[in-house]
């Protein structure tokens, strides 16, 4: 029995450090690549010999270094937050926005565009936070996991919440100008543009400390994730997992929405790829999903702004748009393990 | 050869019908629950023809949707403006729910809707495109939106497609990628599309009832009433699908075919609603599930869905029209604030299982 589940740490290893390779190649790519070409050795010298008087030092520096470090965090916090879900609710459709998070964030935003005429980016953080912890913890007390722990509840109050909310921030925005909802449909679709060090600093702190969490609950994910019934068999105490998990979730998603907006496929999918690989074992399937996720955003951030110069495409779109089809295929090969 | 026991020990009163062929369970609250459902949304229908721009006597409405109308702009008001809306928010919703309540059962899954097979997504993806790209008028819109959902849902279900079988965990996940892709796609249109068209958009998608006519009320009656009892008749077999697919073979149930045929009908059902209406999404996943907790039943709530669905949306229309004066008021964000605050209270009350 030793024998096996060590070479199977062992490719497990392997497979972590390939991910990461390949991240690694993703961020060198998301430094480099937009919409004005640096040379690789200038981009070299900016990171090793910075000059405030360059254009282009100052281009790297201030705009592709933070926003693809933004990035890595928001789909490293993303795929988190979707493996903790689908783990606790055990829904395959669950992603992190299930907990009305992305619903009241977007609440938020919408209500500090139209009503207060807010029009900084890095301003829509602290409304999108805000939003976002009340939204996960109305959705938390009205599903009374404190108590149950039954996942269809949980489930169906963060869809109604989600859904009421939804429609207020769809009816302040039919009934205001139109100069809001242009820019809400640019916040709504998830994009890194213009992100700076003010948006990267509280979305790294935030996402850190609910990846620390989610890393200490690994053992208690894989019991929750048979059920609430087994998982007290085990020794789980459910009201302890929901609690922190929920935690861990409102930090993460909504961190990730508020720097990036609503980007809604990396937490659902990348825990189900993540999945093939591993197995359903949170110890190994927590990183690789945030691994995966991370790839996933870092590369499509990066093709966003070459595939459509001078414009670029949000990379909430990207994602999806590469996405999908791979998930697609993915599934057809493959026997997607249940949760 | 047929035997009716009365009611039995049990806390629920049912009635048991038990034949050579086959036995066959009464219960009362379901039926109880459809009932007042469905003399609750006709009140509530005739109500909403009272009101408007025109206030219309109640007597007077009755008098007129019996035949005895006094003639002039009042009939015409109620004839050919508030009963065909009337209508469509009726049958529309009753469809929304029944597919629903189908999809729910196909995918064993709460969150379960046209949304599980990529239709409303899709849907929305025929509306945009032919918003923002085409610039077609209203009836453009409704038909390109009903191509898209049905074509995307024939995709999804395609693709779904391995070894002769469909299996409802890859259909929901092949969904998931398809409405994630198209999604994406819509969010691109709206973003990079010129605002008004945007806005245009965005206001198709909230649903809308108003200024329909005859031509949108038959189709969705005929839609309606031809697939609901279709589903119906079909519930007992979808109800041993969900018990795992071999069991249901073993118990003699065409898996396949009934899971093809009720997919069939419940994207039919959301494409009438769709083109009547617009996209009203959250109804779908909303009435199965009001409608399975008021009744406390096991089957697969198809009539009191399709009551609950009716429900729903007619008084989501009222509060529209009773509220909005100067607030403009979609009826798809009226039906999710209205569905979405009595799931929420129906959770917090409903007691632990």
């Amino acid at each position: 029995m030793a024998a096996p589940t060590r070479t199977r740490d062992g490719c497990l290893t392997a497979g972590i450090c390939g991910l990461g390779v390949l991240l690694f190649a993703a961020i060198v790519f998301g430094i480099v690549a937009g919409a004005r070409p640096i040379p690789l050795a200038t981009t070299w010298n900016a990171i090793t010999h910075f000059d405030p008087a360059d254009s282009d030092h100052l281009l790297v520096w201030l705009l592709r270094i933070p926003r693809t470090l933004l990035a890595i965090v928001v789909g490293a916090a993303l795929g988190a937050a979707g493996t903790i879900m689908q783990a606790l609710t055990r829904n395959p459709l669950s992603d992190p926005g299930i907990l009305g998070i992305n619903a009241g964030a977007a609440m938020a935003v919408t209500g500090a565009i139209a009503l207060l005429g807010i029009t900084d980016v890095t301003a829509y953080m602290a409304f999108g936070i805000a939003g976002a912890a009340l939204a996960g913890a109305a959705v938390y007390l009205l599903g009374n996991l404190g108590q149950s722990g039954d996942p269809v509840r949980v489930v169906l109050a963060g869809a109604a919440l989600s859904v009421v909310l939804m429609s207020l921030t769809q009816i302040v925005l039919v009934n205001s100008d139109e100069q809001v909802f242009d820019q809400f449909r640019n916040w709504s679709v998830g994009s890194l543009q213009g992100r700076s060090y003010a948006v990267l600093l509280p979305a790294f702190v935030l996402s850190l400390i609910g990846i620390a969490i989610a890393f200490t609950l690994t053992k208690a994910l894989d019991t929750a994730a048979l059920g609430a019934d087994l998982a007290k068999a085990l020794g789980g105490n459910p009201v302890y997992i929901w609690s922190f998990s929920a935690l861990a979730v409102i930090m993460l998603c909504g961190a990730a929405t508020a720097a990036a907006g609503p980007i809604g496929f990396v937490g659902l999918t990348a825990p189900h790829i993540a999945r093939l690989i591993t197995g359903p074992g949170h110890r190994w399937l927590l990183p690789y999903a945030m691994t995966i996720a991370a790839l996933l955003t870092v590369s499509a951030d990066a093709l966003g702004r070459v595939i459509a110069p001078p414009g670029e495409v949000g990379v909430g779109i990207m994602v999806a748009v590469m996405g999908g089809p791979f998930f697609i295929a993915l599934v057809r090969r493959h026997r997607i393990s249940k949760l | 050869m047929s035997r009716l026991s009365g009611p039995s020990a049990n806390r629920a009163r049912r009635l048991v019908w038990r034949s050579r062929h086959m036995s066959f369970t009464i219960t009362a609250r379901p039926i109880a629950i459809t009932l007042c459902l469905t003399i609750l949304t006709l009140l509530a229908a005739l109500f909403a023809i009272t009101l408007g721009r025109v206030p219309i006597p109640f007597i007077e409405v009755v008098a007129t949707l019996l035949g005895h109308g006094e003639g002039g702009m009042r009939q015409q008001v109620i004839l050919n403006l508030r009963l065909p809306r009337l209508l469509v928010a009726i049958f529309a919703g009753a469809a929304l729910g029944v597919s629903g309540a189908v999809f729910q059962s196909v995918s064993r899954n709460a969150l379960g809707s046209p949304d599980v097979i990529g239709f409303t997504t899709g849907a929305a993806t025929g509306a945009l495109l032919q918003i923002v790209l085409f610039g077609g008028g209203s009836l453009a819109v409704a038909v390109s939106a009903m191509l898209g959902g049905l074509v995307t849902a024939t995709i999804v279900y395609l693709l779904s497609f391995k070894q002769g079988a469909t299996g409802g965990y890859r259909l929901v996940l092949i969904g998931i990628g398809a409405g994630a892709t198209l999604n994406a796609l819509n969010g691109l249109m709206l973003v990079k599309g010129d605002l008004d068209n945007a806005i245009a958009a965005n206001l198709w998608l909230s649903g809308s009832l108003d200024a329909r006519n005859w031509d949108h009320a038959w189709t969705v009656m005929g839609g309606a009433l031809l697939l609901v009892p279709l589903v119906g008749l079909a519930a007992i077999r979808l109800r041993m699908i969900e018990m795992g697919d071999d069991l249901a073979r073993q118990l003699g149930v065409h898996v396949e075919k009934t899971r093809f045929a009720m997919i069939a009908c419940a994207v039919l059902l959301a494409g009438v609603a769709t083109g009547a209406a617009g996209p009203i999404a959250f109804l779908a996943l909303a009435a199965p599930q009001l409608a399975a907790r008021l009744t406390a039943a096991r089957g697969i709530p198809v009539f009191s869905a399709a009551a609950m669905g009716a429900f729903l949306l007619v008084i989501a229309d009222l509060v529209t029209q009773y509220i909005a004066t100067d607030l403009v008021l979609p009826i798809g964000r009226t039906t999710g604030l209205v569905g979405g605050l009595y799931l929420l209270w129906l959770l917090t009350r409903s007691k632990q299982r």
